[in-house]
């Protein structure tokens, strides 16, 4: 790891000043990305800016019309919330799957979809849930956030400060993991919000999406047999050692199936 | 530099290092706790694996500057008035190690997870152990080391 200096940012407002100030800044959340980054010389900023001890981004809140889960709230804690697993039961499940009890102890959620990795599975529960995301100037919409691969809507300077969820019962997610990373090779969200189903993707293409098609179907008929005639394209999706693109693109369809199946049996 | 204040099983230590050391180099270099082992470097192995503020953490993943003001507890820190902690026990008794590499970050993921989980049946702790890598492929063993040692701390603390 080459050397940097350390920012202990108190506040929103010191974190952004000191962002400001320097020619090459990057903000600390848990680390679990930046620092085995830094450490394989992947990144070598010359600031790095911890956010740990900035008050109040750890809360989750209920609050009128869902919940609210602070950015730096850790996957355990997200996976442990009694709120969470009331309001949104599939992100308390999805949270506690995330790579392994050492990793959710620190790693966090603001991290996690701000980093946008392909394979990560927040941005599934983000967009298939249709979640807002709150930063120190503004709220985007879901659907505006995941722009491509490891990129988000964010400003260079801008902290998330949390993320608001609308509550959902009926969604699950399903996951087909690489039998040695653990990360997801097709992860499938499947929400049931009031007569709309929204279906998002993550692990399968370069960034997440939603699968529309499904979507119109489901919402038509929440049954495998409308979805029977579908397909999902398979030139838009990664092709690697792990799985070749039209695998993830038959994998996709047949977690949605299931997804469908475990829902319908509720 | 960075000055650091820990309590470090169960004492209050402050160490001088690098802005870019890690936890485990910290662990290791400064404080001689050498129980702590580096497998992977890469968060995956979890031989490095350590309690910090409660919570079993990869130390190689963790800068030593995020930890100033924190509670560490190491493989060092379990054995009370040099008795084995229940886990070590079971550890020895059931042979859940071969090369003993892994040792020291299994039983600090097993005590953490003993801690936090009510319901430990052998698929659940082999599912939580997935951050933890035995490559002499001893887990059957480990598995039942664990249950014997989970066992142990319930009557430990009755």
């Amino acid at each position: 790891m080459y050397s940097f200096k350390m920012e202990r940012a108190e506040s929103l407002t010191s974190a952004l000043e000191r962002f400001g100030d320097s020619d090459d800044a990057v903000y600390l959340a848990g680390g679990h990305t930046l620092i085995p980054a830094m450490k394989q010389r992947l990144r070598a900023p010359e600031d790095v800016i911890d956010l740990s001890g900035i008050p109040g981004l750890r809360d989750i809140l209920v609050t009128q019309d869902g919940i609210e889960i602070g950015a730096m709230a850790t996957h355990a804690a997200v996976a442990g919330s009694a709120h969470v697993k009331t309001h949104i039961p599939v992100l308390a499940d999805l949270a506690g799957g995330i790579g392994d009890r050492q990793v959710r102890n620190r790693g966090t959620i603001g991290g996690s979809i701000a980093n946008n990795d392909p394979a990560a599975d927040y941005p599934a529960a983000v967009l298939g849930l249709d979640a807002r995301i709150v930063t120190d100037r503004r709220t985007i919409a879901s659907g505006d956030f995941f722009k491509a691969m490891f990129e988000t809507a964010l400003e260079p300077d801008e902290i998330i400060r949390a993320i608001q969820f609308p509550k959902i019962e009926r969604a699950a997610y399903l996951k087909f993991p690489n039998p040695a990373s653990r990360y997801a090779m097709v992860g499938v969200l499947i929400a049931c919000i009031s007569d709309e189903v929204r279906i998002a993707i993550t692990g399968a293409a370069p960034s997440v999406f939603r699968a529309a098609d499904f979507e119109v179907a489901l919402s038509e008929s929440f049954s495998e047999s409308s979805i029977s005639e579908l397909t999902l394209p398979s030139d838009t999706m990664n092709d690697d050692i792990h799985a070749s693109a039209d695998y993830r693109a038959h994998l996709c369809k047949v977690l949605i199936g299931r997804g469908v199946q475990m829902l319908s049996d509720h | 530099m960075e000055a650091i204040k820990l309590q470090v099983n169960g004492r209050k230590r402050t160490v001088h290092c690098a802005t870019n050391a890690t936890l485990v180099d910290v662990i290791r270099e400064q404080l001689h706790l050498t129980g702590t082992h580096v497998g992977c470097d890469t968060s995956q192995c979890g031989a490095c694996t350590v309690h910090l503020d409660g919570d079993a953490v990869k130390a190689c993943t963790i800068l030593a500057a995020q930890c100033d003001g924190s509670t560490l507890t190491t493989i060092e820190g379990l054995a009370q008035n040099e008795v084995h902690h229940p886990m070590q026990q079971a550890f020895n008794e059931c042979h859940g190690l071969q090369c003993g590499f892994c040792t020291p970050g299994m039983i600090m993921s097993a005590v953490d997870l003993v801690h936090k989980e009510e319901e430990l049946s052998p698929e659940a702790i082999r599912s939580a152990l997935e951050g933890n890598i035995c490559r002499c492929t001893g887990y059957q063993n480990i598995v039942a080391a664990v249950v014997q040692g989970a066992a142990g701390m319930k009557e430990q603390q009755s």
